[in-house]
């Protein structure tokens, strides 16, 4: 193949002038019909052979190709009078306004033109911003300063009709104006007459499309449907007849100026049929015909359909559910997506006998197709399944179907950063629906309500090298962002973990054995307990690394003014020694935090991912044979607290009537830089917010310390104290735009408060609990608050969805090259040192920057990097 | 007229300084740059005409760094 290499200098668009619109013509359209009775196209017709083919066996008559090869040439229309190109209206309007009917020179004295010609010859740019203001200066003058004639006020009716004082400017007089103007002052209105001669606006001939590019359909009936184009030309030719006719005949001039209207209102619709002010052209059926602009506007455009939004073979998209017995590097894939997608395999010497069972197997594990070595596809079927065994041989490609094991890319949009799409590894699954493991769903963002995921197979060696090098799953389990580990063990992982490693809990050896062999752990620990029993922490201690040491604080740690350390009370103190957790329960900040980083960090992706697949499911199994559910009654609390409660809500009440009294009368003292309204709101907020914790707090102590909700937001799996308190204790204060609520009516909130009311109640404060239910009145507040929220939360990310498109728009070239430097497109640099100090954020460890160019000074910090763990064990980790 | 050089003392004006031929040379190598590859500036720039720097010259710029506390970069005057 050879190639011709040519660089675009640059691009000039002008106006198609009426000779190079004949010059470019094979022919003259003259008949509106398309085929005759035999479905031969009509010679001169809108079909004619010499505008391309699009019937099968048919020979272009131009170049003398068949159907797909010909690419189609232009005819032309000989309009009998001229009308206007409705894009251009706008232009031939600035025109007739600056320059004289008579003379047609620019409307500015001659010393003006002079000035601006010089100003134009000395700057490169900023030629628009004068031809703005010539065009400004020129408008307001009405004696041409050149010939003296006198000018007429120009008027537009929308969209293509002039009237100069109230006098119809018929398209031809338009065009012997435009006609007038001299190419100099052209230039001075930013008009390179070169390219774009204004008379060349008003069309009197009219280019007619190749038919590939308006391609009838046949229907099954026989029946051939026009394109939407076709329609609007054969319209066209229709009105060009008769108006041509009606002139021949010497009508009056009042039926051709109807006509010639009407010529106009087709070739307008033609290139637009959504100019405002004209009715849109419509089919037969009602429905408005897509012509020129409407091919390449908006979202299903040429532009955003066809160019910016390509669409790809070799991929799937289906709905996702969870699998926590996947591996988190896996992609559960539905049978049926398997046996459609399929993968290259080159045919060699040695794997020739492996592939030949793919063909001449029927079932699953399959090849589709063959690709011959001059690359012709041949489909597998039952005819020739024993001719292509005998054909094949190295040099040939075969496509399987897709198998375990095989390399996909796995991706959800929005795509925000590159952990939106990962390398997994395929597991064919029954079913419908794509599996992944629920630790995985923090990079792409994915729940299961209806989430759907793509799926792609790279088919060349080289991409599937660069997906499983580069993108695997396990090499992403530290974000790049800031280097803390985000595929991680969330909500029933994390209370599972708990839940088993927590003092005391033990299991029998035939659960302990079932626990281990999820895992795939076959080695049994001897057991730790009395009775044949083994400890929880002795099993999550199977799915450790050997040889992990580690001491931390975890998540439940009550920050005791002297910690005890591995004595603690409340087993918060984790200590890990040679890969077995001695002391502490596993949490948030285990399971999302350092214990996953540091098993990253120490021991590799690999160790890493073993971890996370092996513990995920040892968890799950304990908690499943525990039970962990939560119901109504979990949110009750005793009688006493809920008095207790109340008169915590009755204390804060009367100090905020308190206030209001203050108020009334004038002697609240206000907080410096506030009104005294503002001093009054704050210290209400206040005092409120206060109650509420208080109320929290009641309810915590009345609470069980099983109770599920509070073990999993104490451990971090899900919810705060603050939905506890919710639940159980007191709603709390509701907010619109960050204070109380203060809409609805004047100087009341709803019809049953009075009027000035300014109580907790009538403000927006929730009393009760979800557990004791809301008042109507309560409830009406709430959804206020709720209905802010969910409001903010779609402005938000439609905001920052636009800032990041920017933003990525401006930076997608930038590559960071080996020697440290950043560069653009073009190999300018942007940056001699990446960031500056060269750090990769994800090898950055705390406050420990790695540098990510030098794998010497890499291997150096790391060895810092042991000190800086040492001199940290002990200290919180956030 | 005021001194143009003065606006190097202020506090927001990064150090500009030339830097000889052979050092240019020696940056050029480093990086495996061309001229036109590297981060340009103004001749107008008011930093350019302060320190005299005519067309072609290179700049070493050293600034301040939330990063890395110092940064140094290049320009070329054109």
């Amino acid at each position: 193949m050879q190639y011709i290499q040519k660089k675009v200098k640059s691009i000039n668009f002008g106006i198609l002038d009426p000779e190079t619109i004949r010059k470019m013509s094979q022919v003259r359209v003259v008949t509106p019909d398309t085929y005759d009775e035999d479905g031969y196209p009509i010679e001169g017709g809108l079909m004619d052979l010499h505008l391309g083919v699009i019937d099968p066996g048919l020979r272009c008559k131009t170049c003398g190709q068949r159907m797909v090869s010909c690419p189609g040439h232009f005819g032309h229309i000989e309009l009998v009078r001229p009308v206007l190109h409705v894009g251009y209206v706008k232009m031939i309007y600035t025109l007739l306004k600056t320059t004289c009917k008579s003379c047609g020179r620019l409307l500015l004295p001659p010393d003006q033109i002079d000035k601006y010609k010089k100003l134009l010859l000395e700057s490169e740019e900023e030629t628009d911003d004068a031809a703005i203001e010539i065009i400004e200066q020129s408008k307001k003058i009405n004696k041409c300063p050149h010939c003296g004639a006198k000018q007429g006020n120009i008027k537009l009716i929308k969209p293509t009709t002039f009237y100069e004082e109230k006098q119809r400017l018929l398209p031809s007089d338009i065009r012997m104006r435009m006609e007038l103007i001299p190419d100099e002052d052209l230039v001075l209105l930013g008009i390179d007459p070169k390219v774009a001669r204004p008379e060349w606006t008003i069309l009197t001939v009219l280019p007619v499309p190749p038919v590939t590019t308006r391609p009838s359909i046949t229907l099954e009936t026989g029946e051939r449907s026009e394109d939407d184009l076709t329609h609007k030309l054969v319209d066209i030719l229709r009105i060009n007849q008769r108006l041509r006719d009606n002139i021949a005949a010497g009508a009056p001039q009042l039926i051709i100026e109807d006509l010639w209207d009407l010529l106009q209102y087709h070739v307008t619709t033609y290139f637009n049929n959504e100019v405002s002010g004209i009715p849109p052209a419509r089919h037969r059926s009602g429905r408005p015909l897509k012509t020129l602009a409407q091919r390449l506007k908006g979202k299903e455009g040429r532009f955003r359909y066809n160019l910016s939004g390509k669409r790809v073979n070799f991929s799937a998209r289906t709905v996702i559910s969870p699998d926590p017995n996947l591996s988190i590097n896996e992609v559960g894939v539905p049978q049926a997506i398997a046996e459609e997608l399929t993968v290259p395999e080159y045919v060699t010497e040695w794997n020739i006998n492996k592939l030949k069972k793919f063909i001449e197997a029927d079932k699953y594990p399959k090849a589709n197709y063959v690709i011959r070595p001059d690359g012709r596809r041949k489909k597998v079927t039952d005819v020739n399944r024993e001719d292509l065994l005998k054909e094949i041989e190295p040099g040939y490609i075969i496509e399987r179907q897709l198998m375990d094991g095989d390399i996909v890319l796995f991706n959800r949009q929005p795509s925000l950063h590159r952990l939106s799409m990962m390398t997994h590894l395929v597991k064919v699954l029954p079913g419908k629906t794509f599996r992944l493991h629920p630790a995985v769903c923090k990079p792409y963002n994915a729940d299961f309500d209806g989430d759907e995921m793509n799926l792609h197979v790279p088919q060349t060696e080289e991409a599937r090298a660069e997906a499983l090098e580069l993108m695997l799953v396990q090499k992403q389990i530290i974000t790049p962002r800031f280097g803390a580990p985000i595929i991680v063990g969330e909500e029933d992982f994390v209370s599972g973990a708990y839940l088993m490693t927590q003092k005391g809990v033990s299991f029998s050896r035939r659960l302990a054995e079932r626990i281990l062999i999820k895992a795939g752990i076959t080695k049994v620990p001897k057991p730790d307990v009395e009775g044949d029993r083994f400890s929880g922490k002795l099993l999550f201690s199977q799915a450790l690394p050997k040889g992990l040491n580690l001491e931390y604080k975890s998540k439940i740690c009550r920050d005791c003014e002297k910690c005890v350390k591995d004595k603690c009370p409340y087993d918060a103190y984790v200590k890990i020694r040679n890969g077995v957790l001695k002391t502490g329960v596993i949490d948030k900040v285990s399971y999302q935090g350092i214990l996953v980083d540091t098993i990253f960090r120490k021991y590799g992706e690999e160790v890493c991912r073993d971890f996370m697949d092996k513990s995920t499911k040892m968890v799950l199994i304990a908690m499943m044979s525990r039970g962990f559910t939560i119901g109504l009654k979990d949110s009750d609390i005793p009688e006493e607290a809920r008095k207790e409660i109340k008169a915590v809500i009755e204390r804060a009440e009367a100090e905020v009537n308190e206030f209001i009294r203050k108020y009334r009368e004038g002697i609240l003292k206000r907080i410096p830089g506030k009104t005294v309204e503002q001093t009054l709101e704050d210290n209400i907020m206040a005092i409120l917010g206060k109650a509420r914790m208080e109320c929290g707090e009641i309810a915590a102590k009345y609470l069980d310390v099983g109770n599920p909700a509070m073990v999993m937001s104490r451990v971090g799996a899900r919810g705060s104290m603050l939905n506890v308190t919710q639940m159980s204790a007191c709603v709390g204060q509701q907010a619109v735009r960050g204070g109380r609520i203060m809409r609805g009516y004047r100087n009341k909130t709803l019809p049953h408060f009075k009027e000035g009311d300014i109580g907790i109640r009538a403000r927006g404060f929730v009393e009760s609990s979800f557990r004791t239910g809301l008042t109507p009145v309560e409830y009406f507040f709430h959804a206020m608050g709720g209905r802010e929220g969910l409001v903010d939360k779609g402005i938000r990310t439609a905001k920052s969805g636009y800032m990041q498109r920017r933003l990525i728009n401006a930076l997608q070239d930038l590559v960071l090259r080996t020697d440290g430097t950043v560069r653009d497109a073009t190999d300018t640099v942007v940056q001699f040192v990446y960031g500056d100090d060269g750090a990769d954020p994800m090898k950055c460890h705390g406050d420990y920057a790695v540098k990510l160019s030098d794998e010497i000074i890499y291997l150096d910090e790391r060895e810092k990097e042991e000190e800086y763990e040492e001199a940290e064990e002990g200290e919180e980790y956030e | 007229m005021l001194d143009p050089s003065i606006i190097l003392n202020h506090k927001l004006v990064p150090k500009h300084e030339k830097i000889s031929k052979k050092e240019a040379e020696e940056l050029l190598k480093k990086y495996n740059l061309t001229k036109d590859q590297l981060p340009k500036i103004n001749e107008d720039d008011p930093v350019v005409k302060a320190i005299k720097a005519k067309k072609g010259d290179i700049l070493k710029i050293t600034r301040k760094s939330l990063t890395a506390g110092e940064a140094v970069s290049y320009r070329i005057v054109y």
